[in-house]
């Protein structure tokens, strides 16, 4: 029905009705009541993306006006939603995967007070509706206003817990980074509008208005839009706050940090694809971050204990491959890693917070083992996604990273190893964490040992639901080499203009069976080393510089924090304290100072006032003899 | 004689007049001054009268600017008026604080 359109303001509306509810109802609901309401709303956007997604693909795509948001002499913007193939697919995504999450959440977070329960809810339909702003929008303000709410919800989300002061440093830093690349996403915006007048997508993306920009400007604005996707998305060098947004609650974590926040980026670059194509030096650019970004997080990830540490790592290694897709003008690909990455990252992070669960709050892999006697869902679920991670034949993961390591061999060999390399590092890690935590013998407390137990079916329900969609959604985009037509990309095709790359299809199988081959070596090659995971000792040498990141939080403190200190220190002691509080308190002492003097004229001494009276004469007469 | 010479003095006798009224302590000396200074106007009124009479005597016989010199007598009667008043209250003000001094006259002073 062609009217899904009217109710298309429905689709945010909903989730914010939730956080009202939830909001100012959260000390008289009930747990139930606020899990419920937060959960339904969320599937009833879902239902209504459903309806859209179906009208959409029977071709009718529309732009809905709401009302003029700001109105000035030459700049016009409106309040409108663009409801077409790429956003109608994030509304799939955002809708679907965030309802799995919120029925999760209603289990995991179960043992939290009433009203923090309420306020997770409200703050977990806040982020959705701020998500769905920044898909839906027709320009690039309604994005930017999505934009700034999801950095806002990760914040309050991530500092959920808040009495725990690392917890709200690692809040703040994300939300901190964030706005750094907020930063540039602005100056982008207003350089747009400086050249063009406008920034609805109808309007920039055609033919005439690109035109009014000369090289320098697209490559300007495509650049700084860079930086903002860097913070959204976690790149180098903006990257160091999402291993540290794991304090979040682990839902949390799987919904914003896996499957929606940071992927806001991608759609960015994505629904821009008209402008980065043009502005060959900024995909150059992006490709060199986002595989210097995979290559770094996936060496990282070898050496990280703690399960969350390694997913996050995992995360920033699976965008840095994104942006490389987009880099080598793969817009297809990226957002079908997108897709494929939501389901199966989304499902790692629900299984490891039923892991954590079980293991009453630990974390650190070290002290697991043999959980896949006690858990068995969670096992076989965890395993779907690592397999799907990796890259096996028949998974989601499969068909989305081939893809784009083909094109990225099409551009660039070296770059085709370089991310093969990053591949199978993540095949490595990946398999060492499912090793770890799920094989061989608990290494945990007698305790902890006791407490394990499969977790109800509020979590394994999504976990289940995930796992099939990690293995069957890769079929969307299955490539003609292999027999499909590729249905993402016909579907896509009207808004996302991919690059075309012819590779021979002898190539293409070629490289599909190395990749497989290579992956098959490396799991094998984890579960010959782990298979009997003692816990070693203090890593060395190399290890040593893994473990501890790279320094990177320490070369940060360093170079950028602590000169800013001693900046703002300096401010404080010196123009704060004697310049500025010295005049205002100056003024004061003026005052007293002048009225100490004047107090004189009224002593009560008769010599003064006869003196003053003197004076006075004095004075007239001189006034009377010269003027 | 040059009729400078009286204004110098006249001058001269005032100013003194008003610094012993601004620096001396004791009231009575304070009276002393103001005496001081009246009579130096005095001086200086009967000696432009005798200046302005002696330019007019070149023209006329009767020497009608004398009213200079009336006016000094109003000035001695007013200074005399005003001295006994004064007195009067120099002793009131002694009966109370026991001194004559003006620095303790600051009840005015809040």
């Amino acid at each position: 029905m062609n009217n899904i359109f009217k109710l298309v303001w429905l689709i945010p509306i909903l989730p914010l009705l939730g956080f009202l509810i939830n909001g100012l109802g959260r000390k008289m609901l009930s747990k139930t009541v606020s899990g419920f309401v937060g959960s339904a709303v969320v599937f009833a956007s879902f239902l209504l993306s459903v309806l859209v997604f179906l009208q959409v693909k029977a071709g009718n795509t529309n732009t809905i006006h709401f009302f003029d948001f700001i109105h000035l002499k030459s700049l016009n913007i409106a309040f409108d939603f663009k409801i077409d193939q790429l956003s109608s697919l994030f509304l799939l995504i955002i809708t679907g995967v965030g309802f799995l999450i919120h029925v999760y959440s209603t289990s995991y977070m179960h043992d939290e007070e009433g009203k923090d329960f309420a306020k997770y809810f409200a703050y977990l339909n806040l982020f959705v509706f701020s998500m769905l702003l920044l898909v839906m929008g027709g320009n690039y303000l309604i994005m930017f206003i999505g934009w700034e709410g999801v950095g806002l919800c990760s914040y309050l989300l991530i500092g959920y817990w808040f009495k725990n002061v690392d917890y709200t440093n690692a809040a703040k830093k994300a939300f901190i980074m964030n706005r750094i690349g907020d930063l540039g996403f602005l100056l982008a915006l207003f350089w747009l509008i400086s050249k063009i007048g406008t920034i609805e997508y109808n309007q920039v993306f055609t033919a005439a208005s690109l035109a009014k920009l000369s090289t320098f400007d697209i490559t300007g604005i495509t650049l700084l839009m860079f930086v903002g996707a860097t913070g959204k998305s976690a790149q180098i060098p903006l990257f160091t706050w999402l291993p540290d947004a794991m304090a979040g609650p682990t839902p949390v974590s799987a919904l914003i940090h896996a499957a929606t926040m940071v992927t806001a980026g991608i759609y960015m670059i994505a629904r821009s694809n008209a402008l980065f194509t043009l502005a060959p030096i900024t995909l150059n650019v992006i490709t060199i971050v986002g595989l210097a970004t995979a290559l770094l997080a996936a060496s990282i990830a070898i050496k990280q204990n703690d399960i969350k540490k390694v997913l996050a790592y995992s995360t920033v290694s699976q965008l840095g491959f994104m942006f490389v897709a987009l880099g080598t003008g793969n817009y297809v690909a990226a957002v079908f890693h997108v897709i494929t990455h939501a389901f199966f990252k989304a499902l790692m992070f629900l299984g490891s917070g039923s892991v954590i669960h079980a293991m009453g709050g630990e974390q650190d892999i070290r002290k697991m083992g043999g959980l896949h006697k006690h858990m068995k869902i969670t096992s076989i679920t965890f395993l779907i996604g690592c397999l799907a991670i990796a890259g096996i034949p028949g998974f989601s993961g499969f068909f989305s990273k081939d893809e784009i390591l083909a094109g990225a061999f099409s551009h660039n060999p070296i770059i085709f190893s370089l991310l093969l390399f990053a591949a199978l590092l993540t095949a490595f890690y990946m398999f060492r964490l499912y090793i770890i935590t799920f094989s061989g013998t608990f290494r945990g407390t007698h305790d902890q040992e006791h407490h394990l137990h499969e977790s109800p079916s509020a979590m394994t329900l999504p976990l289940i639901i995930l796992a099939i969609l990690s293995v069957v959604g890769g079929f969307i985009g299955v490539p003609e080499v292999l027999g499909g037509h590729h249905w993402l990309a016909a579907f896509l095709s009207p808004v996302v203009k991919s690059a075309t790359h012819h590779l021979e299809h002898s190539t293409e199988y070629m490289l599909m069976g190395i990749t497989t081959v290579l992956v098959l070596i490396s799991i094998t090659f984890a579960w010959v080393r782990f298979k009997n995971y003692k816990v070693a000792g203090e890593s060395t040498g190399l290890g040593k510089i893994l473990e501890n990141k790279w320094y990177v939080d320490e070369l940060y403190q360093m170079a950028i924090v602590n000169p800013l200190k001693s900046i703002s220190a300096f401010f404080n002691n010196i123009i704060e304290i004697k310049l500025i509080d010295g005049a205002v308190n100056g003024v004061g002492k003026l005052v007293t100072y002048s009225s100490r003097q004047l107090r004189w004229l009224q002593s009560g001494q008769v010599g003064a006032y006869v003196l003053l009276m003197v004076v006075g004469m004095l004075i007239l007469f001189f006034i009377q003899l010269f003027l | 004689m040059d009729i400078k010479a009286y204004i110098i003095l006249s001058l001269v006798l005032f100013t003194i007049g008003i610094i012993g009224v601004l620096v001396r302590r004791n009231a009575i000396i304070i009276f002393m001054c103001v005496e001081l200074m009246l009579n130096a106007v005095n001086l200086l009124l009967v000696a432009f009268s005798k200046m302005h009479a002696l330019s007019i005597a070149a023209k006329a016989s009767a020497n009608f600017a004398s009213d200079a010199q009336i006016f000094v007598f109003f000035i001695m009667v007013v200074a005399a008026a005003e001295v006994s008043v004064g007195l009067a209250i120099i002793v009131m003000m002694y009966r109370n604080v026991h001194t004559v001094d003006v620095n303790f006259l600051n009840r005015l002073k809040n």
